[in-house]
C-alpha cells in the first residue's frame, strides 16, 4: 500500500515514517506539513492511505477530508482523545491514533486499513444519513489558503472577467474562477442565474422589479431570457 | 510529575537500532524545543491564552516522546485550562519546559 503523511510537526511525520519502515508493507510516497498542499497533490495522485493528523493550524484533518471527494482510507493520528466520536462520522476513517504511538498498536490500524471495505461511493459523507454537511459547504482558494463557505450564506455570485465575486451575509469573496464552475457547485433548489454575470440565492430576494430583483441591498439584473424561470420558481400568490 | 526523568525509551523503542533514526528525532527535538519554549514565553508576557494553548498543545507530543506520560497528562490539563484562560499551571509547565531542554542538552 501506498501511503501519505500530513502533520505539521516534524516528529510525528517523522515518527509515522518510522512506523511505516517497521512495519514493513507500506511505501510512504509523500509528507505534507499543511493540509492545502496535501488537497493538491490528493487532487492529482492517486493514494490507498493517508496518515492525517487532525490539529493542524488553519486547516484541520476534518476539513481536509471533507474537501476531498472521494477520500482514500485515513488513519487519524492525533494527540487528543476527544475527537475520536467525530471520527466516526466518516466512512472513510480506518482508525484513530492516540499519539505517542506504539508499534504494535500501529500494525493493529494498518492490518485493519488492509482489510477495510468502503460502505459507499461517497466515502466523506457521515455515516449516520442525515444532511451531508460537506454539500452545504464550499471551499475557495484565495491566497493559496482554501476557505470556507457555508453555500446558504451566499447572496449572490457575480462574473467579473476571470474572476467571481461571491457576496455572502458577512463578507466578500474575489475567487479566480467562473460563474460556470462555481453553478455546478451550488444546489439548483435555492439558487438560480437570472443573468449570464449573477447567481442569486432565492431565499435572499426581497422584491422584484421588471428586469431587475433586489438581493438584501443589491439591485441584480434579470435577464429576459431568465426571467420566466425566475417566476416560476416563486411562490406567487 | 516531579518525580519523572526524561528519557530515550520511546525512541529507541521505535528506531530498533535504527542510528540514523535516533539522530534524527534527537535534531528535530534540540532543534525546535527552544524555540517553542521562546514562543511560549513570549505568548505568556502577553497573555495570549489562545496562541499559549496552541504551543502547549505542540509541545505535548514531544513530552511524551520523551518518556513522560504524567507530565503529558499536566500538559493536556493545562492546555484545557488555557482554553478557559488559567494559567495558573504556567510556573510548573516552564520546569517541565526546562528538564526536557536541559535533557536534550545532555544527550
Amino acid at each position: 500500500m501506498n501511503c501519505l503523511i500530513i502533520d505539521d510537526e516534524s516528529a510525528a511525520r517523522a515518527i509515522v515514517e518510522q512506523l511505516c519502515k517497521n512495519e514493513g508493507s507500506l511505501q510512504v510516497i509523500e509528507q505534507f506539513s499543511n493540509a492545502i498542499q496535501a488537497i493538491k497533490y490528493l487532487n492529482q495522485n492517486e493514494i490507498d492511505l493517508i496518515f492525517l493528523d487532525i490539529h493542524m493550524p488553519d486547516f484541520t484533518g476534518f476539513d481536509l477530508i471533507q474537501t476531498l471527494k472521494n477520500p482514500p482510507r485515513i488513519i487519524l493520528t492525533t494527540s487528543d482523545e476527544k475527537f475520536a466520536i467525530d471520527a466516526f462520522e466518516y466512512d472513510c476513517i480506518v482508525d484513530y491514533l492516540v499519539k505517542p504511538i506504539t508499534l504494535p498498536r500501529f500494525i493493529k490500524a494498518v492490518e485493519k486499513a488492509k482489510k477495510f471495505k468502503f460502505n459507499t461511493a461517497q466515502n466523506a459523507s457521515p455515516s449516520n444519513g442525515e444532511a451531508k454537511e460537506e454539500d452545504k459547504q464550499l471551499y475557495i482558494n484565495i491566497d493559496r489558503r482554501l476557505i470556507k463557505i457555508e453555500i446558504p450564506s451566499i447572496n449572490v455570485v457575480e462574473a467579473k472577467g476571470d474572476y467571481i465575486l461571491i457576496k455572502t451575509q458577512d463578507k466578500n469573496y474575489t475567487v479566480h474562477s467562473t460563474l460556470k464552475k462555481i453553478e455546478e457547485k451550488l444546489p439548483n433548489d435555492l439558487f438560480l442565474k437570472v443573468h449570464r454575470s449573477y447567481i442569486i440565492n432565492l431565499k435572499r430576494i426581497v422584491d422584484i422589479e421588471d428586469n431587475s430583483v433586489l438581493i438584501e441591498k443589491d439591485v441584480i439584473p434579470v435577464s429576459r431570457s431568465n426571467r420566466s424561470e425566475l417566476m416560476k420558481r416563486l411562490n406567487l400568490l | 510529575m516531579n518525580l519523572e526523568q526524561p528519557n530515550l525509551n520511546y525512541i529507541k523503542e521505535l528506531s530498533g537500532g535504527d542510528v540514523d533514526f535516533e539522530q534524527k528525532m534527537l535534531s528535530i527535538l534540540k532543534n525546535e524545543l527552544p524555540t517553542e519554549i521562546e514562543v511560549y514565553e513570549k505568548n505568556i508576557e502577553n497573555q495570549d491564552f489562545k496562541k499559549v494553548a496552541e504551543i502547549v498543545h505542540k509541545i505535548k507530543h514531544k513530552i511524551s516522546i520523551l518518556g513522560l506520560p504524567k507530565s503529558h497528562e499536566f500538559a493536556v490539563q493545562f492546555e484545557n485550562e488555557l482554553r478557559n484562560e488559567n494559567m495558573q499551571k504556567h510556573e510548573s509547565f516552564l520546569k517541565l519546559l526546562k528538564l526536557m531542554s536541559n535533557f536534550l542538552d545532555k544527550v
